[in-house]
């Protein structure tokens, strides 16, 4: 069967001085503006299984005249092997499967050009099963076409698609009301589905920049206008559509600097640190610090193979490769950003998810979680709600797992913390995807991050990493049957705040849970017994107490801080870094007026301020600010004693007790809260 | 920024992702100006210096200028260069003057790929392919996992969104990574122009006549044409209708030869 070719003449040998040819660079450098280069819209083709996606990409190449030679008539030969009249799906479908079962099994990508302008057509297969394909597909797209068959109406799959395209970010979104031919080409008809799905979408938070009835198999409103039986539309044809919104995406926006580092690179006796602007620019001289170790440095040189002179400056989207001035460590998955500008830095993420593989997410399963160059192992911690694709519901019964092709809210809980930003602020830095084993199981973007409101302090020290225990803060909670906490008590000097520590650690004692009471008093005759009074010393004074609490809390230990903690930003502060820690923290505000402190007065410490014996006494001559959001307030001023503490406990106990099921398994000590 | 630029940064990105996630990876290199193109994004991609092997398949069938541009490149880039022949195939004769293109390209270039995986047991390897060359190429990822046999297991693949890529192999297993895998025809020769990358002069018109794709000799035919410029390239491609592959007799031997080929293993 083997039969060799008809041998052309064998080539002539070149001259031994061989140099290829050389061409100068185009003028103006490599990165000149402007050239011949075009903008390119890539659009992608989602709808019910069945609805035309492929015939209407095989309509839209064959029309625009984008289809190289010899392709339609390969269709066409195809089409009749099959035994059947021209199928433009055949255009696309090049696999033998596809031919033969008639869907596209996998994304499909083919340019095309209009008027002047470039498309890229990503078409993504309706199937149930391949619905990962169509991620795939609609997360490279600006624009999308949802296609609806007219016959049909809206499905489950249409309304799948729509739900994924918001998760995705695609907000450009056109409506092709397919196959009219087969509802009599009737306006009616149109307009009923035209309603429904804008009603869908709006649900969706997507405003469709066009509702558009076609039919792409007798190529009405694709191209040509089609008076003869759509008369009544005098909208756009689907390619006029397409040509308004063209070459008016690709752009980065411009935003806070986000610099995902890939790798540093040691080559030579340069230290090269490569990656990418996800967002903002950089330029020669700029301070750039790098989370999450908070090293700061400022960029010495923009590495530029290839250009005719270095680059000064490089902007959103782009590859980038710089030197260093102070040499910092720096390794993959860092993140560099502007000290005006930060990102969130903590091991909580709030997220909407979608989940793609077959076997579902299970809470507790651990995931890694990839975001930009970071990757970082978690876990799902609780899903709040499952949505329901069909309504945009909440599905009412509380889940377990997020089975495939579901959409997702949950929040989920790292094990180191990750730098990251809400995804409606920086969208490169709010969304990551979800790997299980070696395979990319689902992904989502952040719907919530609280920034700190300043920027806690760089870090300073050559050597100083991130050391990760071996025990998890899960395996620490299930095996106490608790998780830790820091119960911060702020209030007046004799509001109560001592006397509801004693006795909330004393309650949560008895109820098995580990438990510590940190004492603003006792602190100063040991770890802050170097520190004074000064605004600045009191300030040290509770971030030390803050840093304690939070490692007593790592360990697992429900933590009673009882200090006055006057000033906001302090309290803050603790909050943040508890966050940033994974760790639960709760501010209560122990209220009770300074009149009825000052009555109490049980260390005789007003007499003494009011005498002038002590100075920048809290209530007295130096304020003491009310907390704006506490999680509890006890009004200590108005409620018993036994019921301040019965409300703290009740809270306390929300917060850090498992729940029944988690305990049951829960090995050791703490079975019983 | 201009949409050359976007495809750049995106190349590099992919180069340096992928050089980050695997231990051992390779760039096989035709010396086409696809192949050219890659060298050159590496060159950017890793500050000038590419950090892993090139390695030619020489089917034995090369162009001289081919050869002759290995050579020259091999100097201009501080290439460390890896040259595999399938000795084994050529002494049990197989070759154009006895075999159909298929088992040829099969035999001496996927086969030949595939021993040298064995020996070097390479876990990533980089492709020059491109989504419009061939409509199975344009279902590829820019990461794309190879079975232990070299097999393409196009219904299964993974999800690529977001720049995350299937970055874990089993042992024995192979990633594919595709940096062009966006570009076509035209922006490659767009972007020579931008760059001014240097390409073999057979691209350009001798005697009326130019190759548009390279491949073995005995395949691979020229067009008309009577462009010696890049700039007349440029709008050639802006105007033709007949595909970049035209002209290589092994896609077109049979229904479907070209998928045959991929599935197992062919570039």
């Amino acid at each position: 069967m083997s039969k060799g070719v008809v041998m052309p003449p064998a080539p002539k040998p070149v001259p031994k001085d061989y140099v290829p040819a050389f061409f100068p660079k185009r003028q103006g450098g490599a990165r000149a503006a402007g050239g011949p280069e075009e903008p390119r819209t890539s659009i992608v083709v989602v709808g019910h299984v069945d609805h035309g996606k492929s015939t209407l990409i095989g309509r839209l190449l064959a029309d625009t005249g984008s289809l190289p030679e010899g392709k339609l008539e390969a269709a066409e030969k195809a089409s009749r092997e099959e035994g059947m009249p021209l199928e433009y799906a055949f255009l696309l479908d090049a696999f033998l499967e596809e031919q033969a079962q008639n869907i596209t099994i996998d994304t499909t990508r083919i340019g095309f050009r209009y008027k002047g302008q470039s498309f890229e057509i990503i078409d993504a297969p309706g199937h149930r099963e391949f619905i990962k394909n169509m991620v795939t597909g609609a997360a490279a797209a600006e624009e999308a076409i949802l296609l609806i068959d007219a016959h049909e109406g809206l499905k489950e799959q249409t309304r799948r698609h729509g739900l994924l395209l918001s998760l995705l970010g695609v907000s450009r979104v056109i409506v092709a009301v397919n196959k009219m031919d087969l509802v009599g080409w009737k306006e009616d008809r149109f307009r009923v589905l035209e309603k429904e799905i804008r009603e869908y979408l709006g649900g969706l938070k997507i405003i469709p920049r066009e509702v558009i009835p076609i039919s792409a198999r007798e190529g009405a409103t694709v191209m040509r206008r089609d008076d003869q039986h759509l008369s009544w539309w005098k909208g756009p044809t689907l390619l006029e559509a397409l040509l308004a919104g063209a070459g008016k995406s690709q752009q980065s926006p411009e935003g806070p600097l986000r610099f995902s580092i890939q790798d540093v690179y040691r080559f030579d006796a340069r230290r090269v640190i490569a990656g990418k602007l996800e967002s903002g620019r950089i330029r020669v001289g700029d301070p750039v610090i790098f989370f999450p170790d908070r090293k700061a440095s400022r960029i010495k040189s923009i590495e530029s193979w290839g250009e005719e002179t270095p680059l000064r400056e490089v902007g959103p989207g782009q590859s980038v490769a710089v030197t260093l001035e102070e040499q910092i460590f720096v390794e993959r998955g860092h993140v560099g950003a502007l000290p005006e500008d930060p990102p969130v830095e903590s091991r909580e993420v709030r997220a909407r998810i979608f989940w793609l593989d077959t076997e579902p997410l299970r809470l507790q399963a651990p995931v890694t979680l990839r975001l930009g160059t970071q990757s970082v192992e978690a876990r799902l911690v609780a899903i709040d709600r499952v949505v329901d694709a069909e309504k945009l519901e909440a599905a009412k019964d509380s889940r377990e797992e997020v089975a495939r092709f579901e959409v997702a809210e949950v929040r989920l809980r790292c094990r180191r913390p990750l730098v990251y930003d809400a995804h409606d602020r920086v969208s490169a830095t709010g969304r990551f995807a979800l790997q299980r084993g070696p395979r990319i199981g689902g992904g989502g973007i952040i719907t919530f991050a609280e920034y700190p409101a300043s920027l806690a302090k760089p870090v300073t020290g050559e050597h100083l990493t991130w050391t990760e225990g071996r025990v998890s803060q899960e395996a620490r909670a299930s095996h106490f049957g608790h998780e830790g906490a820091v119960i911060w008590l702020t209030g007046l000097s004799g509001s109560g705040k001592s006397t509801l520590a004693v006795a909330l650690e004393s309650l949560l004692f008895r109820r098995g849970i580990g438990t510590m009471i940190l004492d603003g008093d006792n602190l100063r005759h040991g770890l802050c017994a170097d520190l004074g009074f000064s605004l600045t010393d009191r300030a040290e004074n509770i971030r030390r107490a803050g840093e304690v609490a939070k490692l007593m809390a790592e360990s697992g230990l429900v933590v009673i801080s009882s200090l006055i903690s006057p000033l906001k930003k302090e309290r803050e502060s603790v909050r943040a870094s508890c966050r940033t820690a994974g760790i639960s923290f709760s501010e209560i505000f122990i209220n009770a007026s300074i009149a009825e402190c000052e009555k109490r007065d049980p260390r005789g410490l007003y007499q003494k301020a009011r005498k002038g014996e002590i100075q920048g006494f809290t209530g007295i001559d130096s304020p003491y600010e009310i907390p704006e959001h506490p999680d509890l307030v006890l009004e200590t001023g108005k409620e018993k004693v036994v019921e301040s503490a019965d409300r703290l406990l009740s809270h306390v106990l929300n917060l850090v007790r498992l729940k029944e099921e988690d305990r049951e398994g829960a090995p050791g000590p703490g079975g019983q809260i | 920024m201009s949409y050359l630029q976007h495809l750049e940064d995106q190349s590099i990105y992919i180069f340096r992702e992928a050089f980050a996630n695997f231990k051992n990876m390779a760039m096989p290199w035709s010396m086409g100006k696809d192949s050219n193109t890659l060298i050159w994004l590496a060159k950017k991609a890793f500050a000038g210096k590419i950090p892993f092997p090139l390695v030619h398949i020489d089917t034995t069938y090369e162009f001289p200028e081919m050869l002759a541009f290995r050579e020259w490149a091999q100097k201009h880039y501080e290439i460390d260069l890896i040259v595999i022949v399938n000795e084994e195939a050529r002494k049990r004769g197989i070759g154009y003057e006895t075999h159909d293109p298929v088992t040829v390209t099969h035999e001496l270039k996927s086969a030949a790929l595939q021993q040298a995986l064995a020996k070097y047991k390479w876990d990533a390897l980089v492709t020059g392919i491109r989504r419009d060359e061939d409509s199975t190429r344009a279902k590829e990822r820019y990461f794309s996992p190879r079975t232990a046999d070299n097999e393409w297991e196009y219904r299964d693949q993974p999800p690529e969104f977001w720049g995350q890529f299937t970055t874990a192999v089993k042992p024995g297993e192979h990633v594919r990574v595709q940096p062009l895998l966006d570009w076509t025809e035209l922006d490659i020769w767009e972007y020579i122009r931008r760059e001014g990358i240097p390409i073999p002069k057979m691209y350009f018109s001798q005697q009326g006549r130019r190759y548009r794709s390279l491949g073995c000799w005995p395949i691979t035919k020229s067009i008309e044409s009577s462009v010696d410029t890049l700039e007349g390239i440029v709008e050639e491609l802006k105007t033709t209708k007949t595909s970049e592959r035209a002209g290589r007799a092994q896609d077109h031997h049979e229904r479907n030869a070209m998928q045959k080929l991929r599935a197992k293993g062919f570039m």
